[in-house]
């Protein structure tokens, strides 16, 4: 569903990514998990179509982004990082403008609003300005407007950043019920959620690939329990250099 | 092509709602007739001099008015989309970036048509009390309806740089300033005495007062057209490649 080969992305004279490869497949929950600054969220945007690569290739559902960007992005439901959203508007609002954009009509936008707001929990806010919303609903919010046209990809950028825990619990039921249909690839850096809702892991540093693997077969190959152990083991602290 | 037309329909009505979900637009609208109504009213003496054609009393100001109020209107544009990373929903919809700047413009330049259109009185009044030739005065409108479509495509692409809406707006007011000075009367005639006619010809065509004027009067000159089509096709396209190799 979501095959990544070669990608690199220089900015300038720095190298965000380097070389990556990795695929995901259908019923497959991948976390992308990386110290900050690893090239986590330029990966992913370049995987939906929002940053071209420098080289390598990208490939949505059998499709080209690089060559078909509107086909290949109209299979993917995106959460960037920030949540960002139009803050004029009403959660509903925004909803029925991004099922719009989606091709979704009439009938069918209604349903795929309503499933969306049910699925996030947002039954509650639905009527309320987007600019008077917390952080959590924001990020629901966002999160509802990837799910509105039931996408085969799903690419969350920290879908659980600045939730409480109970909703951070939610979200990550939420992932891996998703995850049962879906190819679904989520960035981290919260280790428990590796445990928690993702079939397999990649941890990536300066932009490259150190391990991949099940959150078992990472314990294996490394011979350590913990799965933090593992991430600082594989991965170099910004206060190294 | 019908998507692209459904997209940027989509783009097109939350923008316009968006505008009339905040002041903006109706302090841009107030101002406006505000400052027209005093001009032509007051300054300009509408009542005394008798200019059934609208031209010196009424159209006259709006080319000055447009160079504040129109980045005032457009400044959100792409700067807002920057500020808040919305830019990088739009970017991974799966629509083309002409789609947006499409819905984007024709969504603030529908904000300009109603302020224009809320000058309806004038028109009436001066049908009531003369007989003026309503020719002249549909072109007179279009004349300044040009203007500010193209004083929004400068906007447009000022605003797709910068994130700083405040920047964009003295840059564009800047700019549109610079077009409207180049070929305004005083400046033609400055310019001839101290360089000579050929250049003073080359400012007064490229600038927006001789192609507004000439509208104004009546002229439907294919070389107003081409002026007023360049500026907005190149400010628009402008757009698209900042847009485009901002991403890259």
């Amino acid at each position: 569903m979501i095959e990544v080969s070669n990608l690199c992305k220089t900015f300038g004279t720095k190298t965000a990514v380097d070389n990556l490869s990795f695929e995901v497949k259908k019923g497959e929950v991948l976390g992308f998990l990386g110290p900050n600054g690893a090239g986590k969220s330029t990966t992913m945007r370049m995987v939906t179509g929002y940053f071209p690569p420098t080289s390598g290739s990208i490939s949505i559902c059998g499709i080209d982004i690089l060559t078909q960007p509107e086909a290949a992005k109209a299979k993917i439901g995106y959460l960037p990082e920030s949540a960002p959203l139009y803050d004029d508007m009403t959660v509903r609002g925004f909803l029925e403008f991004a099922a719009g954009i989606r091709g979704l009509e009439k009938r069918a936008k209604d349903d795929a609003v309503e499933q969306a707001i049910e699925t996030c929990f947002l039954n509650k806010v639905a009527h309320q300005a987007i600019d008077t919303l917390s952080k959590g609903y924001r990020h629901r919010t966002c999160l509802a407007q990837s799910l509105l046209h039931d996408p085969e990809v799903l690419i969350l950028d920290e879908p659980t950043d600045g939730l409480d825990p109970n909703q951070k619990h939610e979200v990550r039921q939420l992932i891996k019920r998703l995850g049962e249909t879906k190819a679904i690839l989520f960035s981290t850096h919260i280790l428990e959620e590796v445990d928690a809702a993702c079939s397999r892991a990649v941890i990536v540093d300066q932009g490259k690939i150190v391990a991949n693997g099940t959150p078992q077969s990472l314990r294996d190959e490394y011979k350590m329990d913990s799965l933090h152990d593992i991430f600082r083991k594989v991965t170099t602290a910004d206060t190294a250099a | 092509m019908k998507q692209t037309l459904n997209h940027t329909k989509a783009i097109y009505k939350r923008e316009l709602g968006s505008y009339f979900n905040q002041l903006t637009a109706y302090i841009a609208i107030f101002i406006f007739l505000i400052f027209v109504m005093i001009m032509t009213f007051a300054v300009a003496q509408f009542m005394r001099v008798g200019d059934a054609s609208l031209q010196y009393t009424f159209f006259y100001w709006h080319p000055l008015v447009y160079v504040l109020l129109v980045p005032i209107v457009g400044m959100r544009m792409w700067s807002d989309e920057h500020r808040s990373n919305t830019i990088e929903l739009l970017g991974t919809f799966p629509i083309s970036t002409w789609s947006a700047i499409l819905g984007k413009y024709l969504a603030a330049a529908t904000v300009w048509l109603a302020a224009l259109a809320l000058t309806f009185p004038i028109w009436i009044t001066t049908n009531y009390l003369g007989d003026p030739d309503n020719v002249v005065i549909f072109s007179g409108y279009l004349g300044s309806f040009l203007t500010c479509l193209s004083f929004l495509a400068i906007t447009s692409l000022v605003s797709s740089f910068s994130k700083d809406q405040v920047v964009t707006l003295v840059i564009s007011s800047f700019l549109c300033f610079l077009l409207f000075l180049l070929g305004f009367d005083q400046v033609a005639r400055w310019i001839q005495t101290m360089a000579g006619e050929g250049l003073s010809e080359v400012f007064t065509a490229t600038g927006v007062w001789d192609h507004f004027r000439s509208l104004n009067v009546g002229n439907f000159r294919l070389q107003d057209f081409v002026w007023f089509a360049t500026v907005i096709s190149a400010s628009l396209v402008g757009t698209n490649f900042i847009l485009t190799s901002k991403r890259s």
